[in-house]
This record gives C-alpha cells, structure tokens and sequence, in this order.
C-alpha cells in the first residue's frame, strides 16, 4: 500500500483516543452445547439422518393408527395382496398398483375393495401396520438395552477409574472373565432358560453389552482425573459428589452419546438377528427381524413382504450411525475455529 | 555479504470453518549467508508458519502460500513441485522442531535415521554413510557415538535427544537450518549447551541459521539480525544491537519491557495490554493500535510502510514518520542502568524477616511415589524449609527436581510419605474434623501451570470463580454470589459481561486470571502457584506477574511461586530456594542469591540463564555443574547449613568452614 504524502494531514498524527477495550471479545457468548448444535447442523449427512430417525420414530408411534386393521388381524381371503396406494395406484410403473409380479391383479382377483398400502402377508395381515408396531417394538428394545447399558456403564466405568488403585483392578478383572465368554452362547443360553419375549431379549443383550460403555468412561474419567481443573476442585475441598456430577460427567458426556449412538443399531441388529434364526419374539408379536424372517420364504414370489421390512431397519441402521459419526465431529472441542 | 535466501512479499492463508484466516500477511526478509536470523514474536504472530512454509511445509488444505516469493539458489521455492523439494528438504534446507520427543521416530534405531538422509541425498554407500554418522554424532556432543548409533530414542535424555535431532539436521551440510523453539521444551541448562552447540557448528559449517524464538534473553545469546513479528507481519527488523539498544517500534518496546532482567528489582514489569488480534478479521490499518498506547489517529485508518531508520533496520511504525510527535523511549528500557534500587530493597526485607511470623513450616518433608513392585520414585527427599508471613517464596529447580509436588504435596493434593508440614503451628496432616479441614483448604489455595487445562470448559466463568464459595457457603443469597463474582473479574482486570462466558472464549493469559480469580474467591491467606506462567507468553506472563504483585500488596497474601524462569522468579520472589533431586541446596535473599550464589549447581544454573542485552551475553561463560566431579569422592552427606544470615547452603562440614573462614566473599567451593 502506497500512500502519497499528501494524503496524510496533521491530525492523523495526534494521539489517538483511547478505543475499545482490548479485552473485548468479539465472539458471540455461546454454550458448548449450542455450538455443538452449530457444527452439526453444518454437517449436511448427519442432519440427513436425524430427519430420517425423526421421521421413522413418528411413524413407528403413529404409523398403526393411520388405518383400521390391527397388526395381528387374520383374514385369509385377502392373503398375500401387493401393496396398493390411491393415486400412485395410476401410474404402474412405481409397483404401488396392486398387480403382483406375474401381471394379475391380485385385489380384482380376491374381490377386496379396500387398499393395503404395503400388502398383506400369507395370513392376510396388513403389512403396513405390522411393519409400524415391528419398528416401535424393535425401537423399544434398542433404547431399552441403549438405556441400561449407559446407567450401567457409567456407573461401573465411572467407580473403577475415579477410585482406581485395587479397586480398579478387580473391576477390570470381572470386565475381562465377562468378555471372555463368546457373546451368542451367552444370548442363547439366556433366552432358551427364559422364555423368548422383549424382557429377555433386553436381558440378554445388557448382560454383556455395558461393558464396551464402561470401558470408555472408565478412560474418560481416567484422563480427566489428570486435569488441573480437578485438582483444583480438590484444593477447593470439594467433595466426591460435587467432582463426579460437576465436572466428570459433564465432561465425558460427549463420549457417552455417541457410544449410546452406536449402541442402538446394534442393538436393533442384534433383536433382527436373534428374531431371524428363530430366538426373537413369537408370533403374532411383530418386530422388524421376525418380519424379514416371515418375508424372506416368498422372496421370490411375494418380494413386498421383505422389502419394506428391509428397507426400514436399513434406513434405520444408516441414519444411527451417521449421527453418531456427526455427533463425534461436532463434540470435538479441537474441530472449533 | 551474500544474500541466500529472499523472502518477498510471503502470503499464507489458512482455510477454516469460519473463513480465511491470513496467518502471514505479506513477509519480506532475507538471510545473509552464515548469519544467525532470530524470528520472535507472541504465539500466533506466524512466525512457525512463516518458517515451515520456507520448507513448504504448510499442511494443504486447509494452509496455502497466496502469493509471494521465496528466492533460494536462484529458484523461487513456491513454483517448485512437491518432488522438488523433496530434493531441497534434508539437503539445502533443514529444520529443527520444539519437542525432541515428538521429532524422533521411536521404533528406530538413531543411526539409521541420520543414515537415512544421508544416503537419500549424498547417495553414499551404507558403509561411509555410518562412518558419517558417526562423525555427525560426535560433532553434536554425544559421548561414545559409536555405541550409541544402534541405541533408540527413548535411551537418551531430552537433550541428549536434541542434539540428535540437530545431527540430523545437519547431516548433509545444508545451507539454511531452520529452528523452531528448539529450547523451549528443554531446562535453561541444557538450553544453554545446546544454544552453545549451534553457535558452534555454525562456525564450522557456515550454515545460516533461521533461529524461532519468544525468549528474548535467547536471542541476545544466538541472533546476528532480529526480526519482530506481530499479527503475521515483520514490524521491525535490523541487526541484534540496534533491537536491543535502539528498538523504534512500540511492540518491541513492550516485549523489551516485559522481560525481568536479572539485574533489575522494580516496581512494575512493562505489560501490553489486551491480546493479539484476530486474523479472521485483521483490523485496517496497523494490526498493533489497539494495544499501543502510543497510537496515533492514522494507525486506526492506515497500514504503516516500513521505514528506514538505518541500512539494516527497518520499523513499520507511523511513529517514524516526520510528521509525528516525538515519542521518548519509556525509561526502564534501559534497564542495566537501573539497578540502583537493589541496596534499598535487600536491607528493608532484612529487617522484615526478624520480625516476620513464619506461615508455613516444612520439616524433612518426603513424596515418594510406587513405580513398580518395592521400587519408588523419590520425588521429595528429605526437604526442609519455612515461609514467612507476608513474603514470596520462590521455589526454582529443573524438570523432575521436584518443586510441583512439593506445591501439591502441601495443597495436600497428594498425602506425604513423611515429613511434617505445620501451617500457623498446625500439623497440616493427620486426623481431622470436617470443619478443621475445610477451613484449610480456604486458606491454602493453588494456582495451576496451563490455563488449558484447569478450567472446567462446561462450565461458565462465574461458575468457575464461584466454585469455592459454593463448596464453603461464603454467600447469603444468588445475587451476592454474582456480586463478588463480579468484584473478583474486576480485580483481576476482566469485564463482567465475561461471567456468562465460557473458558474456551478466553486467551491464555485471561484464563490465566480466572485461575487467579477462582483461587482468591475463597479468602486465602497462602497461594502456590505452581509454574503459573511458564505456558504464557512473554507479554502476556507481565500482565500475571504484576497482578500477583499487586494482589500481595492489596490483600497481604503470602506465596510459593514455583517456577523454573530465573529471571521471573528473581522479580517476584522476596527469598528463594534452589531445589535438586527433591532437597533444597540452597536458600538466600533472592538478591543475596543473585549475587553471591554458592552452590555449583545454583552457580550453573544462574549462568544458564538467557538475559536480554546482547553484550551480557556475548560476553559471559557458562559454568557447567557435574555432581560426581563437584563432589569428588567425599563421604559425608551434605547438611543444609546456614553459612550467612539468611543464607543457607547444602554443604558438609568441612566445607562449611572453609566458607566461614573467607567469610562471604565469592568463592569457589568445591573447585569448580
């Protein structure tokens, strides 16, 4: 930048007065958790997925009011009807028309007048509310197991670190026999001495699934106990409550949501798996694995009974683990500029 | 002399979520061949961007060099490809970086990364390459290099690591060696030997060295020409004696200022106020005006150019041009003329002591820590000492002698081995009541070494301050808790708009007075502030020491400053103790320390310490301290013994005759 001589007069050169405070700070006051919000809401997948998780959680609560047949209404009249939806009914090509796949008409066949917007299955349930009330209970199960694996987790992580020494060490030794058994033994074991239902299912899944959740609070709390801002709490005289509920779990709480993130569609798998090979929930009781478990005999005939099944705990699968990988990058105080 | 490098008009930009931060805004600067360039500036001033994007070494995305030139052997570096200057890394341009931990690669043996460069860039066969490195080896300092070429990076000491990464620097002669803070992660002693080494090898080899520093008292030892950075720019530049003796821009003059000399006891350090801008958003005109009290209108409205003041020193301050009123330099710039008010101070602190209670009363005091089955880790062995009422107690040593667990150990953070500490006459340890030990840890209170780390970040500042009054229930009701919340940001020059924020909205040095804040929430008689500005930087640590000071004055405090920066501790500190390998080997008057220091080790630790005035520098020996040579064979274990009042000494029994015999004169004791 040049500056011609001329241009600069005599009162440029007096003192200034005395401007703004220095130690202003020009950045807007934001909470850590509006800023995670701000970096999230950046991050155009992860929302993707958030919407999608809304949108499903809506449907699995209202979705089975939306007609008039129950979920475990028989009729075999009106079995194995392809889904048929008004207006989209008028353009063919979507496959939302009723015809099944050899071209017949299957309502005309049966003479059934009403629309299944999914289909029936070969007991002539509807299929739309069916794959609803699934999502909501296999929802249920997730959340539930997600739910005691964090109490759980936190709980036992939390202790085993924050006392450490031989406490920590016979902790951790438990920890180790537990994951040592193989997994499914475990689960089947449980659900052949119980009877198979949505309490088992959860039993057998929280039995060992807690101690992923514990193993990393147990780090967290470890590192954070090195900080100096505990210490000082400590010089302070603050007492176990006030560290743990003040400055440790406000602290390792963006480990512990996103570790719930992941837990769920694991979970969610997990119930489908079990209700696949036959362990899960017993009919009529619907849940996304025993109906991909129902629909996967007539693939080949009847492929709507799998595929909307599928779809959903696909979707569902997806959207889990982007907003968890979102909430990872927007938790991450060094991602701030 | 013969320009090697050219540095014109350099532009580097940083792309990030919030926009384009312009790290260095238009750099030019050239470097003579085997001269000593110095490089200082605040942190975030860009002067490690402006070096690494030397090498190119500016990670992309999200870093970019805009525009600008870098002319070094008649190419412009910033066409080059990625493969060219593979070429030039390692052979023409090398660098030395901060930490000697992270620099080495630990899974290899260190002869075969110094081989590595050599036999990629000199294309030697693998024999000569091993004699070389052997030779490199034993160039830098490494006793025994030929053993030690197949030892790994974990066997060797941080200096020791040091002097490695240097061999690998200069294994293939280069032309240009760039060093980022190379002695900052290490102590004032081994600074000093590795600074010693530079200079040395720069000798040998006429490299020119590119030097990156913030320790100005570093500079004087090392630098031929000076640059200044501040907010990406070079404010002023020129040779070591016309920055140090005829600074003309006011940031220098702050930066000047705000260093302790050793030879200089006033009453207030030079701080500069506020912190650096931002540069997401730089300000028109000189990026400086906010911060400088000398600041004329047009700063506010236009960039300063660079004036000549003579052939080689350059200032970008409107204050040089004609038409602006004369500025005289701020008077304790010339600091080696001012120790006159030495002799007042020392004799009334004399007379304080006799009449002074003492606080805080240490006896034998031992920290060991359980590394392993039966083994321990003597951290504190055997130390003894008492801190008065009223006073500074500095307590210095090296990394590992210690002092931060003597700071913990008496915050009662971690329980002692043995010992006894007596606060006002009390055992500070052993069975108490809930209320006894509560209303101990009101009265002892810490202040920690990184701002980053002790605050809470989920918290908001008003909820960090009042912690302490929460747990004592030092409040009637919200509002008078908001009320002293705010009366504490005041003190420690904060605003009270800052309650509602959080730390991470904060600057090094003002998380630094919300420590000091929280810590004075409570009412304390007696602070540790254990290294409370090692991790700030120099401008800002003027800021921290004079609130401390201050706050003495005001409230009567009574302090243990721990610290390892000499200079600072000599400023604040009414009566020292030298720590070694967990004992004190030397307790005086911080003046009477300064000045007639007895012990070998307090001896070479005075004389590694960096003093910003080239000529001091240029001009003193360093005097190295090896314990089995000081101690040659003696049996007796050395006593703490007061050879002087006030003045005590880790000495044995003969030698503490011998100093009584000559008195108090400057002698030598253990024939060093």
């Amino acid at each position: 930048m040049i500056i011609k001589n001329k241009e600069l007069t005599d009162e440029m050169f007096l003192p200034a007065k005395s401007r703004n405070s220095t130690e202003q700070i020009s950045r807007p006051a934001n909470t850590y958790w509006q800023d995670v919000w701000r970096r999230f809401r950046k991050n155009k997948a992860a929302f993707t997925g958030l919407i999608l998780i809304t949108l499903i959680l809506l449907l699995a609560i209202f979705g089975p009011y939306a007609n008039h047949y129950g979920y475990d209404e028989q009729n075999l009249s009106r079995a194995n009807l392809p889904p048929k939806i008004p207006i989209l009914e008028r353009f063919p090509w979507i496959g939302f028309n009723g015809v099944d796949i050899n071209g017949v008409d299957k309502y005309e066949e049966s003479k059934v007048t009403g629309y299944y917007w999914f289909g029936t299955d070969n007991l002539g349930r509807d299929l739309w509310t069916r794959i609803w009330k699934g999502t909501r209970i296999s929802l249920y199960i997730a959340f539930l197991a997600a739910t005691i694996d964090l109490i759980i987790g936190v709980a036992y992580g939390g202790i085993s670190a924050y006392y450490g020494g031989r406490i920590d060490n016979m902790m951790q030794r438990i920890i180790e026999v537990l994951v040592g058994i193989p997994h499914l033994i475990v689960v089947i074991l449980l659900i052949l001495v119980l009877q198979p239902g949505i309490i088992s299912i959860t039993l057998a899944m929280v039995i060992t699934g807690w101690v992923g959740m514990a193993r990393i609070v147990r780090g967290q709390v470890l590192k954070l106990k090195e900080h100096e801002y505990i210490l000082a709490s400590k010089t302070l005289g603050a007492k176990n409550t006030r560290m743990i509920w003040k400055h440790l779990i406000p602290n390792s709480m963006g480990p512990i949501i996103i570790t719930t993130m992941f837990t769920i569609p694991t979970a969610i798998f997990t119930e489908a798996f079990l209700s696949f090979i036959g362990l899960g929930l017993q009919p009529p009781i619907a849940s996304l694995g025993t109906l991909i478990n129902d629909g996967y005999k007539l693939l080949r005939i009847y492929p709507h009974m799998l595929a909307f099944s599928a779809i959903i705990i696909s979707l569902i699968m997806i959207s889990f683990n982007l907003v968890g990988d979102g909430l990872r990058d927007a938790l991450d105080p060094k991602m701030r500029k | 002399m013969e320009k090697i490098l050219d540095v014109k008009n350099l532009q580097v930009s940083f792309d990030t979520y919030a926009g384009e931060v312009k790290a260095v805004r238009g750099v030019s600067f050239h470097l003579n061949k085997g001269e000593t360039l110095a490089i200082v500036g605040e942190s975030g001033s860009g002067k490690s961007v402006t070096s690494k994007s030397l090498m190119k070494l500016i990670p992309n995305p999200p870093g970019r060099i805009t525009s600008g030139e870098i002319l070094f052997d008649g190419k412009n570096l910033v066409t080059l490809t990625e493969k060219q200057m593979q070429n030039i890394r390692g052979s023409d341009i090398s660098m030395i970086f901060q930490d000697p931990m992270t620099s080495l690669n630990p899974t290899m043996t260190i002869g075969k990364q110094i081989m590595e460069s050599i036999i990629k860039h000199q294309k030697l066969p693998k024999k000569k390459a091993k004699d070389k490195t052997i030779e490199i080896l034993e160039m830098v300092g490494i006793p025994d290099a030929v053993k030690r070429i197949s030892n790994y990076p974990h066997q060797f000491s941080g200096g020791m690591r040091q002097r490695v990464v240097i061999a690998m620097a200069i294994s293939c002669n280069p032309k240009i060696l760039i060093a980022d803070e190379p002695t900052t992660a290490l102590d004032v002693t081994i600074q000093s030997q590795i600074l010693e080494l530079l200079k040395n090898l720069q000798k040998k080899m006429e490299t020119s060295i590119i030097f990156i520093t913030h320790d100005l008292g570093v500079v004087a030892n090392i630098a031929d020409r000076v640059a200044v950075m501040y907010a990406g720019k070079i404010v002023e530049i020129g040779t070591v004696n016309e920055i140090f003796y005829n600074p003309q821009h006011p940031y220098t003059w702050g930066l000047l200022g705000a260093m302790p000399n050793v030879n200089y006891r006033g009453e207030e350090l030079i701080t500069i106020p506020g912190t650096p801008p931002d540069l997401l958003n730089p300000p028109t005109g000189d990026a400086f005006a906010a911060r400088n009290q000398y600041a004329l209108e047009i700063d506010f409205r236009f960039e300063p150019p660079m004036f000549k003041v003579s052939d080689t020193h350059y200032a970008a301050t409107w204050l040089l041009h004609e038409k602006a009123p004369k500025v005289i330099l701020p008077e304790s710039l010339n600091k080696p003329g001012l120790s006159l008010s030495n002799e007042k101070s020392k004799e009334s602190l004399m007379k304080k002591t006799d009449k002074r209670q003492k606080l805080l009363e240490i006896k034998n005091l031992k920290q060991y820590f359980r590394t392993g089955n039966k083994q321990f880790l003597k951290a504190v062995d055997g130390l003894s000492f008492d801190i008065y009422k009223g006073e500074t107690f500095g307590l210095v040593g090296e990394s590992g002698c210690g002092k931060s667990t003597t700071g913990r150990t008496i915050s009662r953070i971690y329980n002692a081995t043995d010992g006894e500490i007596l606060y006002n006459n009390e055992s500070i340890f052993g069975k108490k009541s809930d209320s006894e030990s509560q209303k101990l840890n009101q009265k002892i209170q810490m202040i920690f070494q990184d701002p980053y780390s002790s605050l809470n970040p989920r918290l908001t500042v008003a909820d960090i301050i009042a912690e302490g009054m929460d747990i004592h229930e030092l409040y009637m009701n919200k509002k008078e808790r908001m009320e002293r919340v705010y009366e504490l940001l005041e003190t420690v020059g904060l605003n009270r708009e800052h309650a509602n924020r959080y730390p991470h909205e904060f600057s090094g040095g003002q998380r630094q007075r919300i420590g000091i804040a929280r810590a004075l929430a409570v009412n304390p008689e007696f602070i540790i502030a254990d290294e409370p500005i090692s991790a700030l930087d120099v401008s800002i640590q003027a800021q921290v020491v004079n609130l401390l000071k201050r706050l003495q004055k005001e409230k009567g405090l009574t302090y243990l400053f721990i610290a390892h920066d000499l200079s600072m501790v000599k400023y604040i500190s009414d009566r020292i103790g030298v720590m070694y390998k967990g004992r004190i080997v030397e307790l005086a008057e911080s003046d009477e320390l300064y000045q007639n220091p007895l012990h070998p080790y307090t001896k070479s630790l005075l004389s590694a310490i960096p003093i910003p005035d080239p000529k001091t520098e240029h001009t003193r020996k360093r005097i190295k301290f090896d314990e089995k040579l000081s101690r040659n064979g003696e049996e007796e274990e050395p006593v703490l013994r007061e050879v002087k009042k006030g003045h005590w000494v880790a000495c044995s029994e003969q030698e503490y005759l011998k100093i009584n015999n000559k008195d108090s004169e400057v002698i030598s004791i253990y024939g060093v």
